[in-house]
């Protein structure tokens, strides 16, 4: 917060004009971002395997490989053309989409393309799309889950501070913290699905059945918030505390305002503001994969794909997930971003 | 043939295991359901190993539900290598030849399945005629032809587009590999191998360069199933495999699962082999193991496919509330360690023996799970679904008899005649991702250091082994002296099993199995003899001399002959373990006992 | 302001049977203490002063001496918003226009902040809400005491703005407080505290923050403001200076207590406490180098926990030795009167001050 001396004069940067000004900044910012990040990956995963002297073209053939399939696999997926042709058929091929031909076997991959799976032979992209929903899904309904409970435990708890409830709920929280997913997970799963039957815990498409899809979700998403519910309330706990402590809090109360009013709009206002930023960090990355999760529950989503694709050595899958996390990332961040300048007009300069 | 084919089990899962064990059992208790148990229908403990439990309740109708920790690497017949997946193709692909529907040794033998007899062999061995049922159809209705059997076959040599599964067809109709495969071929209707002719429709002739007594084992393998050329969708068939069988792909998911339903078009009476009882067979692949063995037991599936055996916590619930839906079968693997000949002083057969002697094979035993998770204690290197094999009635070194706990004395009587009577150093290798292996290692390295063998343990990445055990140089440079693996039969005779680990002809550069480095004529030798030998008497019996060959030559510590603890679930009939299957339940013929 | 009752003379008493008082602000041996790990600490022990309308009292004091925590305690802060175990432990009586409020519903004395009184804070960029516009922190203040809606309210705002002087105040009242200036900001602070023409104005440092040509505008603004509303100002401020020309009377607070206190003429130019002489030694004056300050308040500020025996001043005090049998360091001097509503709380005689003051300080003054 620096103790910025203006000249006076109105300065036009407090309406909706420049949060658009500052929208269109950040989306220019975080196309080149995606660009570079493509690039990145790109050269990690196709160009540092080869200079580190790994044959992609013979992990795709398989155990088996005789020179001679190999040759051909380099040359269908285009391995021993210069770096940049290959950057720029990759970078084509999201775009337009892209041909693998070699000895009479010829694959077209629509765009955007990732290029296709090594061992299940299907195309990148479908596999994300189709997978993606059940991550989105997941990673969605926890947070509105620990979101809610994690915010309000933290803000109880500030308020209360000292007293029992606010102990039992940071032990708890420390609790939620320490606990792996795939215990309090597989405890879940003991109780309320094998042990007491109410859950019958397994995962069945939204397009399906609706009340199948929130049997299915209910507990990974129950596991997953309990993680993070128990870290968000521990920051919003230091962090109303601390905001608290502000003067703009003690001229709201020297208002006259009522304490809930104090708390709900000016308090609470400050204290959105690091959970906003821990929120689409924490989405960004669980939207990526939430594998433990995914792995425990048996939900189909990117996590489990990544994790069985990391097993087999399937090079597009990973490098697909990988962009999907990033844009992911970047996509939350960019919101966040958004929602920071809503929310604190002194952003809307930077 | 690799060791692929045991699916690794999740060590996520491992991990979670010993905490929640005792919560799982509590709610298995605290739950109450009565789902199995020996009151409500369940065959009893090894009711279906070796034997056929309730196969006169199966009705015809119902969904059959098999569950998987994980994908088969395939299901294009041609490159799968998972053995459960070869279980689980005679559903939906059929081949000239396939194993009975019997259970155990019985299960091992052959029998004509698109094919009218066994076929015609020449007296010199080196060529099959084979002759084509009435009635054989796909699932659209189209005859099934020998061009469409040629093709099927051909796709092996297209490894450059489909890679993945054995290419033992190819070594032994085009050893030179001259072939190219029917992508590259440039003759008109795609069929240029020269090694198999189809002189008509329902006529299909196969020429060996040299005789192969196991060519019927391997037509047997779902890698020969006919494949059409128009629905040939080349690296993406796997995805949906053209039927030949009495199911059809509904529907198939990398990594979630899939749904097989009845071909219509398939005729029963062109098929003596399979009864295709259930109407609809589904397969769902979960993550956690814990769950899928839960789901298992609690009766929300029937099988698991991957037929892994059940994890270690729900193993224990299982065996204690639901022993009679469990079977305990010999499962075809060898769990071992061998001796690499190269690394110094295992050049010695007597250091080799002082290690054999030394080791406490009990402690290795339970290391590697005890006798029902582990095994048997291994006393050779024949598996016992394998025929020729004697299981522990062959034990040369008293591994399970006498010196079971470890013979100090006696291995110190073989240092002293390998010149090290104070031992000696080396390292044991063992795979990072098989916690029992890293536990056998730990066990056997104990026993070693009482006669002063003191062994590093040198643990390396196991889906690296192929450059790094698999490389003789390799294994030279880092002196690995002992190597701890497993394998197991890619189809149930000598051949199958040993020629990539004892024959001279198999030591590779790269991606080597004869980690012992075995040059030894007769064994060579024998292996030539079988190869050449059609008499089933005679095999048998060169298997044997074989399997003493190797044992004599103290190449290897045989650690356990393994045992599966496989579920059966108590809605299911006409279930039994198969040696062509390695021990796992045939699962062609698995019906429902009620269809509700 | 007359009749000041002496330090302590309510102690003990319920504040229920005290009499109310005649004056429109009447603070009755105030004592607010915060326990904390190490201790008690007693911010403010026994204060107790008038007000009347139209007047000003400059509390002054170094940090540390009880006089933001008077302030805080007259507007009932000490009570809202505090969250956990450890309260503020508040005695005594403050009587605000005949209604006793610490006796109060906490509710009845959260509608007479922002009304009947308000207050101006040391830093205004701290004190105001960084994500809310200046417009809507005047309207949010307006609107929690009257019922009009939003418009009415903001034209309410703009007015006011206009009246502290701020430039184009229809366009600024939709600025953020980081959009103004230091001065600004505290121009629109005390647009806020006087939106609801309050009867009591607390500024608290309101100087202090800003820069020293901004300081004067603003301590003109008050006045000015004052005289236009009528109502009764405290100004509460380390700095003798800020006061000189704006208040009536002066109270100087030293650990938490009230040293001296006295009509603004009288504690200027006859002071009777040593720790005044100190104060107005380390005033700033623009005609004199800071070097040539002659008598600075030598060492710190007492610990509100130990506050030493006898005159709490005494460690710092440099004729703490002159009067007999050790008095100072065993006896708390009782504030006595020594002129015309003049009251001082010390162990030297009226006569030795009288001497020490027009001898030894004043002339170096």
């Amino acid at each position: 917060m620096g103790h910025r001396k203006t000249s006076g004069g109105p300065r036009s940067c407090g309406g909706p004009l420049a949060v658009l000004a500052y929208l269109i900044r950040r989306l220019f910012a975080a196309a080149v971002m995606l660009v570079v990040i493509i690039l990145v990956v790109f050269c990690i995963f196709f160009l540092v395997p080869k200079w580190a002297g790994v044959d992609i073209a013979s992990s795709f053939v398989g155990k088996q490989a005789d020179p001679a399939s190999v040759a051909a696999v380099r040359e269908k997926l285009g391995l021993s053309d210069p770096i940049f042709v290959q950057v720029w058929h990759f970078f084509k091929g999201i775009f337009v989409g892209r041909t693998y031909s070699a000895g009479g076997d010829i694959t077209h991959c629509a765009a955007p393309c990732f290029g296709y799976s090594f061992r299940t032979e299907q195309d990148v992209w479908p596999v994300l799309t189709d997978r993606f929903p059940v991550t989105l899904g997941l990673a969605l309904g926890a947070a509105v889950l620990w979101l809610v409970f994690g915010v309000a435990a933290g803000v109880l708890s500030a308020l209360k501070r000292g007293s029992l409830w606010d102990r039992g709920a940071m032990v708890i929280a420390l609790g939620g913290v320490s606990l792996p997913i795939y215990f309090t997970g597989l405890l879940s799963l003991a109780i309320f699905s094998y042990g007491l039957g109410w859950i019958d815990g397994k995962y069945v498409p939204l397009t399906e059945s609706f009340t199948g899809w929130l049997g299915g979700m209910i507990l990974p998403w129950v596991t997953l918030a309990f993680l993070y519910a128990a870290m968000y309330a521990r920051i919003t706990r230091a962090t109303m505390l601390e905001i608290l402590g502000e003067d703009y809090i003690r001229t709201a109360r020297a208002k006259g305002l009522k304490e809930q009013v104090v708390i709900s709009k000016h308090a609470m206002r400050s204290t959105m503001t690091p959970i906003l930023t821990m929120l689409g960090m924490d989405l960004g990355a669980l939207i990526g994969g939430a594998i433990l999760t995914e792995t425990t529950f048996s939900l189909p989503g990117l996590g489990q794909a990544v994790l069985n694709a990391i097993k087999t050595q399937d090079l597009p899958i990973i490098l697909g997930v990988t962009l999907i996390t990033s844009l992911a990332v970047l996509i939350a961040n960019l919101v966040v971003d958004v929602l920071y300048a809503v929310i604190d007009p002194r952003v809307r300069l930077a | 043939m690799t060791t692929q084919r045991t699916s690794g089990r999740r060590k996520q899962a491992l991990a979670a295991a010993a905490a929640v064990a005792g919560l799982l059992t509590l709610a298995a208790c605290g739950g109450g359901n009565d789902k199995g148990g020996s009151s409500s229908g369940a065959a009893g403990f090894d009711a279906a190993n070796n034997k056929v439990a309730q196969a006169d309740q199966v009705k015809k109708g119902g969904t059959l539900k098999y569950v998987s920790t994980q994908d088969a690497d395939f299901w294009d017949t041609t490159r799968g290598y998972y053995g459960f997946m070869w279980d689980f193709a005679r559903y939906y692909s059929r081949q000239l030849l396939t194993y009975k529907t019997q259970p155990g040794a019985e299960g091992a033998k052959l029998t004509p399945d698109l094919a009218t007899d066994m076929g015609q062999v020449s007296s010199d061995g080196k060529t099959y005629t084979f002759h084509l049922r009435d009635g054989i159809t796909w699932e659209d209705g189209k005859a099934i032809t020998s061009q469409d059997i040629k093709y099927g076959i051909e796709r092996v040599w297209a490894q450059d587009v489909l890679s993945g599964g054995p290419i033992y067809l190819q070594q032994m109709l085009d050893p030179n590999n001259t072939y190219k495969g029917p992508y590259k071929d440039t003759s008109k209707d795609k069929l240029g191998l020269k090694a198999i002719s189809t002189p008509d429709a329902k006529t299909i002739v196969f020429h060996l360069p040299k005789a192969n007594s196991d060519f019927p084992e391997v037509l047997a393998m779902v890698t020969a199933s006919p494949i059409r050329q128009d629905k040939d969708t080349k690296a993406k068939y796997t995805l949906h495999p053209f039927s030949s069988g009495p199911y059809k792909f509904e529907s198939y998911s990398p990594g979630k699962g899939l749904v097989l339903v009845r071909n219509t078009e398939w005729k029963a009476s062109s098929d003596p082999v399979r009864k295709a009882y259930p109407d609809k067979i589904t397969l769902d692949i979960s993550s956690n193991q814990n769950d899928s063995d839960q789901r298992l037991i609690n009766g929300d599936y029937d099988i698991d496919a991957s037929q892994t055996g059940l994890g270690p916590q729900a193993r224990q619930i299982a065996l204690k509330q639901h022993k009679g839906n469990l079977d305990n079968p010999v499962s075809g693997f060898i769990r071992y360690a061998v001796f690499p000949q190269t690394v110094k002083p295992f050049d010695n057969i007597h250091c080799r023996k002082a290690v054999i002697y030394a080791a406490d094979h009990v402690s290795i035993q339970t290391a590697r799970g005890g006798p029902i998770a582990g095994g048997d204690i291994g006393t050779n290197m024949l598996p016992p679904s394998v025929a020729g094999s004697e299981g522990q009635k062959y034990d040369p070194y008293g591994i399970s008899g006498a010196n079971k706990n470890g013979n100090a004395d006696l291995a110190k009587k073989e240092l002293k005649a390998c010149g090290k009577p104070n031992g000696f150093s080396t390292t044991i290798a063992v795979r990072n991702n098989k916690a029992q292996e890293v536990a056998t290692a730990t066990s056997l390295q104990a026993s070693l250091k009482k006669v002063g063998i003191n062994a590093d343990i040198y643990q390396y990445d196991g889906s690296q082994s192929s450059g790094i055990i698999g490389a003789p140089a390799n294994v030279e440079k880092k002196k690995l002296g002992i190597i701890i693996m497993g394998w197991g039969p890619d189809f149930p005779t000598v051949q199958g099993y040993g020629i990539p680990l004892w024959s001279s002809h198999y030591i590779l550069q790269s991606g080597n199995n004869n980690f012992a480095m075995i040059k030894d004529k007769t064994i060579d030798g024998l292996f030539d003899q079988y190869i050449g030998t059609q008499d089933e008497a005679k095999k048998t019996q060169i298997a044997t001399d074989i399997n003493h060959k190797v044992s004599e030559g103290a190449y290897y510590l045989p650690f356990t002959f393994e045992r599966l603890l496989n579920f059966r679930s108590s809605r299911i009939g006409n279930v039994y373990t198969s040696n062509a299957f390695s021990g796992y339940y045939d699962f062609v013929n698995i019906g429902l006992k009620s269809t509700k | 302001m007359t009749e000041l009752s002496k330090s302590g003379a309510a102690v003990g008493e319920p504040t229920s049977t005290s009499p109310a008082p005649t004056s429109f602000l009447e603070v009755r041996d105030l004592k607010v203490h915060f326990p904390t790990d190490d201790g008690l600490v007693k911010s403010v022990d026994g204060l107790s002063f008038k007000l009347e309308k139209g007047k000003t009292l400059g509390i002054v004091g170094e940090s540390g001496s009880g006089k933001s925590v008077t302030s805080l305690g007259i507007m009932g802060l000490h009570t809202a918003g505090q969250y956990g175990k450890r309260k503020a432990q508040i005695s005594g009586e403050i009587w605000l226009d005949g209604t006793e409020l610490l006796s109060a519903d906490p509710d009845e004395v959260r509608k007479l902040r922002g009304r009947e009184m308000s207050m101006i804070f040391q830093d205004p960029l701290s004190a105001l809400h960084p994500y809310y516009t200046i417009g809507q922190q005047i309207v949010e203040a307006y609107r929690i005491h009257h019922d009009v809606d939003k418009k009415t309210a903001k034209r309410r705002a703009v007015e006011m703005l206009d009246r502290v002087g701020i430039p184009q105040p229809d366009k600024r009242v939709d600025n953020y407080p980081h959009e103004f200036s230091g001065g600004m900001r505290q121009r629109a602070m005390i647009a806020m505290s006087l939106v609801n023409n309050p009867e009591l104005l607390i500024a608290d440092e309101p100087t202090t923050a800003l820069d020293v040509t901004v300081q004067a505008q603003i301590l003109d603004l008050i006045r000015d403001l004052q005289k236009e509303f009528g109502s009764a100002v405290i100004i509460i401020t380390h700095d003798l200076g800020v006061v000189a020309e704006l208040a009536d009377d002066i109270l100087v607070m030293y650990g938490g207590r009230c040293v001296e206190r006295g009509p603004a003429e009288k504690v200027f130019y006859e002071p009777r406490h040593p720790y005044t002489w100190g104060l107005l030694g380390s005033m700033p004056r623009l005609d004199r180098e800071q070097q040539e300050r002659l008598i600075p308040v030598k060492g710190s500020p007492p610990s509100l926990i130990n506050i030493p025996s006898g005159c709490a001043f005494n460690p710092r005090c440099p004729y703490a030795d002159i009067p007999k049998d050790n008095v100072t360091r065993t006896v708390r001097p009782e504030l006595t009167e020594v002129g015309s509503q003049h009251w001082a709380a010390c162990h030297l005689t009226p006569e030795q001050r009288e001497r020490i003051w027009t001898e030894e300080i004043a002339p170096k003054l």
